[in-house]
């Protein structure tokens, strides 16, 4: 069985910037932006990989994006079915290595990681209850990761947030860990979208390998499709782990 | 339901003549079961009662307006079919788009549902248009909600706008759509019965055309999706072909209940199985069930079919044949499969953990026959189920009131007295507009929705239309636009279906777009009222008169009944989609200007009269009456032209075309987009229209729009206008530095000020 994305626009082309770098993007059932990461990790001028969740084969990707969506209509906690995907326990592996595989989480994907003990803390209902849409601006915390190099430290971004349980919790000894190790790495400037704890609004792992937000960068990489002001912050997420692949700034 | 009554096969039916049938329970006339007896030469069986039931209830067979629908089909010229793949009677129209796309859309009702039990109500309503979608073999690649409550102060709005708007939300942003726009009304005409209409749109190549008929003989026929259980029993029958009326039992059960997840895994599939080419038809469970699968599948194709129903796999075990066959439970299709691609199509299922289950299969005998345990409990031509229901020619008149209504102008009424005048009036009036429940900004419903899933949103709310790309190598893409105006039409329901029509149509051409197929959802009163009837034919005549001269072709859409409580029924309110073409998305004009826009002209396109009747203003202050806007459609297309050209050109920057709250609605709307002000005179249009500066701003005058026009290209603009005989007016510039909208001689009015009043009313009401 093929594991193509069933997509409208034709991803599987190899960019024509190839840098050589593979990044896989997860498909699991209810998976929603997995054609919009894979749409990223092209711009970045990199080869989207489909992997499917049942499979257990990386196909030697050197880099994994875990896309948004509702995974299993988030029934039960949002990302609990999901981290006993085959393939989760491929990317679990992989990240925990020494090869250290660079993971990107967004959204449903950092829930994911969050439930599969690659990060910390959790994701619990917006503190209004609402599902909420709109264009965020975030401030860069850690840019010593695989996913942020290529910004500045403290440097504001704007990118996409649309979420329902977007409210990261953390229990009070972890946090006080998360910010003695500059593992906050990015935090919702202005109002607080979601009720998050200290306004987090993504977090990385100590090796910095693997990195988990809510928001979407994946939504803001071309102009005219994405926030209506700076609409392509984005895209240095996925420039960032072409640079670290190719071994430069970590 | 006694066990007895479970099993009443055709012998059965055969042999005992006088049986006493739920016949009106079940929503059917006396004469329609008589008809029902004579067509099967002997009284139907349980389940055929069923099946009929829902097949000719209002909702599935549009038996009250059939003989007003037809025009659609017939005022129809050979420029409008040329780009019409599918027209009406499918489960949606398909228009070709060119380099082998096509574009699929339509706009359904879920009124009644929605007020019943409003989160599933909303909910469902997407998930089956957007299943209608996915049934002509496309991909949905958006959705719009076209939404009307009651008052906005009302303790059951409460219920209901928090309800739909969430399970709008839980719905559509769970199937990974972008909602791209929609309007959000309140009239307390809606009180009770408001209109949740859901418009879905889809992608498809050429070659992956797939339509709803059973051919083949010897294929097998398989329901896939989700279990059936003993949801929505009724919901077509009971539920939107009735009045509601306060002393009859809860119609909670009638309502389907959604699973958002279920239907995305659906639709994948569907899509994996149509690259495969394994399903030789398929068609959506939606209204009626498993009774308008079967029965549209083999009346559309060789003509039979055998189905064995306790094959059918359920949630609840106790569900009668009749049940079964009437269930709305949702997330199912039903498909034609020959035996060679059993295997494959089994595979797709077991990838994406899909359930189905084989039911039978397309025979040549013209009959649909359906067994439970073998013994047969429906032996019927499919095509007396599916399309020879009852037809009536409702009585209609123009009501007593008309006169009186339309002669009840707004200048002669208490409420038009002491308009204002001065400059602190104008502004005060133009920020009470701004604020008031039709046209406060509405984020607050539309942060609930996703409009940024696929990445291919190019526009959404709060601009004009919703624009969406679908092919990125060359940024093709559709722009769509619903409207409606109750009022209006209530004053005049001729020319109120062809306002609505109009706007939509200005609103897809000011986002750049070519007009090129319209969706329309007609949501009426009771057509047993002849007033409402009249309406209803009035509306129909107006809206096929309007697109055959502004040369859209009606592709597909949806009627909605009985929206009424006791015998107060709706404003008559058609919602009009128009879908139109961009070459080049990013080519689209957004409806506001940004700083870098400084300096900017900005034309009125258009000219303006003295029509305030029916209007946000006149709203305002209470008054409902008189006549309607005049509608110029020649105007209409002048104006789309203008604006298309211009933008595919490069001529115009921003656009926003004048609708509801006039020329003060869309000054404010425009600089609110990006919070960037302007500065404009009235003196050219007071002087050259003969009106004063209250009628220029909030008169709602038709055919105009508001645009910004680069300086490097004003005398193009005006060559082109002046060459196409398109009156324009040059009302002042974008002004970056001013953070105001200053309206020279008359008010300034900060953009925090405007941005105050146009922000916090639903969340006032709403929280």
């Amino acid at each position: 069985m093929s594991t193509e994305l069933p997509l409208i626009g034709d991803y599987s082309t190899p960019s024509p910037e190839l840098s050589g770098a593979r990044i896989g993007v997860v498909t699991f059932p209810g998976t929603l932006d997995d054609r919009d990461a894979a749409r990223a990790v092209r711009a970045a001028g990199a080869e989207a990989v489909s992997l499917w969740h049942a499979d257990t084969d990386l196909q030697d990707v050197d880099a994994v994006v875990i896309p948004g969506g509702f995974s299993y209509g988030d029934y039960l906690r949002a990302g609990a079915i999901s981290r006993f995907a085959p393939m989760m326990d491929k990317i679990v592996d992989a990240a925990n290595s020494e090869a250290k595989l660079p993971v990107l989480g967004i959204c449903n994907g950092f829930q994911i990681l969050t439930e599969a003990h690659l990060l910390p803390g959790s994701m619990i209902k917006n503190d209004h209850l609402k599902f909420i849409c709109r264009d965020q601006v975030l401030r860069v915390e850690n840019n010593q990761t695989a996913w942020t190099n290529g910004y500045e430290a403290g440097q504001e971004i704007t990118i996409v947030l649309k979420n329902q349980d977007g409210q990261y919790v953390v229990d009070d000894n972890t946090l006080a860990e998360l910010e003695a190790e500059n593992r906050i790495a990015f935090s919702y400037v202005g109002w607080n979208p979601n009720g998050s704890r200290r306004s987090i609004a993504g977090v990385t792992n100590k090796a910095g390998n693997v990195v988990g937000l809510m928001p979407h960068p994946e939504h803001a990489i071309e102009v005219g499709y994405g926030p209506d002001h700076r609409g392509t912050d984005g895209l240095t997420f996925f420039t960032s782990v072409l640079t670290h692949l190719v071994g430069g700034k970590k | 339901m006694s066990q007895d009554f479970n099993i009443d096969t055709v012998g059965n039916a055969a042999a005992t003549p006088d049986v006493e049938l739920p016949w009106a329970e079940l929503g059917l006339k006396q004469n329609e079961f008589e008809e029902i007896v004579k067509i099967l030469g002997r009284r139907p069986t349980a389940a055929e009662l069923a099946m009929y039931s829902v097949m000719w209830s209002e909702h599935c067979s549009y038996k009250s307006t059939k003989n007003h629908l037809r025009q659609f089909g017939q005022k129809v010229t050979e420029e409008m079919k040329k780009d019409l793949m599918v027209g009406m009677g499918e489960n949606a129209g398909v228009t070709d788009l060119g380099d082998g796309w096509a574009v699929t859309f339509k706009i359904e009702s879920h009124n009644s549902p929605s007020f019943v039990e409003p989160y599933q109500g909303a909910a469902t309503g997407i998930g089956g248009i957007v299943r209608d979608i996915i049934s002509m073999g496309a991909r949905p690649i958006a959705v719009m909600d076209p939404l009307r409550f009651g008052a906005i102060d009302h303790e059951d709005s409460q219920r209901v706008v928090h309800g739909v708007v969430s399970g709008i939300g839980g719905y559509g942003n769970s199937l990974g759509l972008p909602n791209i726009g929609g309007e959000t009304v309140f009239d307390p005409i809606y009180q009770g019965n408001p209109l949740v209409n859901a418009l879905a749109v889809g992608a498809l190549r050429h070659e992956d055309l797939r339509l709803a008929n059973a051919s083949g003989v010897g294929n097998k026929v398989v329901l896939f999706g989700a279990r059936t259980g003993g949801d929505g029993i009724g919901g077509a029958s009971v539920l939107a072909s009735e009045s509601f009326d306060d002393t009859k039992p809860s119609k909670r059960p009638a309502v389907q209940v959604g699973d958002p997840f279920a239907e995305k895994v659906l639709i994948e599939c569907c899509l994996e199985l149509f690259k495969a080419s394994l399903v030789e038809g398929i068609q959506d469970l939606g209204a009626a069930g498993i009774s308008c699968a079967t029965s549209e599948l083999a009346s559309n194709g060789e003509g039979g079919m055998q189905v064995e129903l306790t094959d059918v796999l359920l949630r609840d075990s106790t569900l009668t044949p009749g049940e079964i066959l009437m269930s709305e439970s949702q997330e199912r299709m039903m498909a034609v499969v020959t035996p060679e691609n059993v295997e494959a199509f089994e595979a797709v299922m077991a990838k994406w953990n899909v359930e189905y289950s084989w039911l039978g299969e397309v025979t040549d005998t013209d009959r649909l026959i359906i067994t439970w345990k073998g013994e047969v409990i429906v032996d019927v031509d499919p095509k007396t189920v599916a399309h020879d229901g009852p037809v009536y020619d409702r009585p209609y008149a123009r009501p007593e009131w008309q006169d009186a209504l339309q002669a009840d102008t707004f200048r002669s009424s208490e409420a038009g007295a002491n308009l204002p005048e001065s400059g602190d009036e104008l502004k005060a009036a133009l920020l009470e507009l701004i604020a008031s429940p039709n046209l406060c900004d509405k984020s607050w419903i539309t942060r609930q929705y996703d409009r940024y899933v696929g990445g291919n949103t190019a526009l959404a709310a709060p601009d004009d239309a919703g624009v969406v790309r679908i092919d990125e190598s060359t940024g093709l893409g559709v722009a769509i636009a619903t409207d409606a105006n109750g009022r209006y039409t209530y004053l005049d329901p001729y020319a109120g279906a062809q306002l609505a029509l109009a706007e939509s149509y200005r609103n897809v051409a000011t986002s750049g777009a070519i007009p090129a197929a319209v969706s329309d959802c007609l949501n009426y009163g009771s057509p047993e009222d002849p007033d409402v009837m009249w309406q209803l034919a009035e509306g129909i005549r107006g809206l096929s008169d309007a697109c055959m001269e502004l040369g859209v072709p009606v592709t597909g859409g949806n009627v909605s009944l009985y929206n009424q409580t006791g015998d107060r029924a709706i404003h008559p309110t058609p919602v009009v989609a128009t879908l139109g073409k961009l070459d080049d998305v990013a080519r689209r004009t957004p409806s506001g200007w940004r700083e870098e826009a400084d300096g900017q002209a900005i034309y009125l396109i258009g000219t303006t009269a003295d029509e305030l009747d029916g209007s946000e203003f006149a709203n305002l202050r209470g008054h409902l009456g008189g006549l309607p806007p005049k509608v110029d459609l020649a105007a209409e297309k002048a104006l789309g032209a203008i604006l298309i050209n211009a933008s595919r050109d490069g001529m115009i920057d921003s656009a926003h075309d004048l609708s509801e709250g006039g020329l003060a609605a869309a000054l404010a709307e425009m600089v609110l987009r990006y919070g960037v002000g302007a500065r404009v005179a009235l003196d050219e249009i007071k002087q050259r229209d003969g009106i004063d500066s209250f009628t220029a701003l909030f008169s709602e005058s038709q055919a105009r729009a508001l645009v910004a026009v680069p300086r490097s290209e004003e005398v193009r603009f005006n060559d082109m206008t002046s060459a196409r005989g398109v009156t324009v007016a040059r009302l002042g510039i974008v002004d970056a530095q001013s953070g105001s909208l200053e309206v020279q001689g008359e008010f300034t009015a900060t953009v925090d000020e405007l941005r105050e009043a146009n922000e916090g009313t639903m969340e006032k009401y709403f929280g």
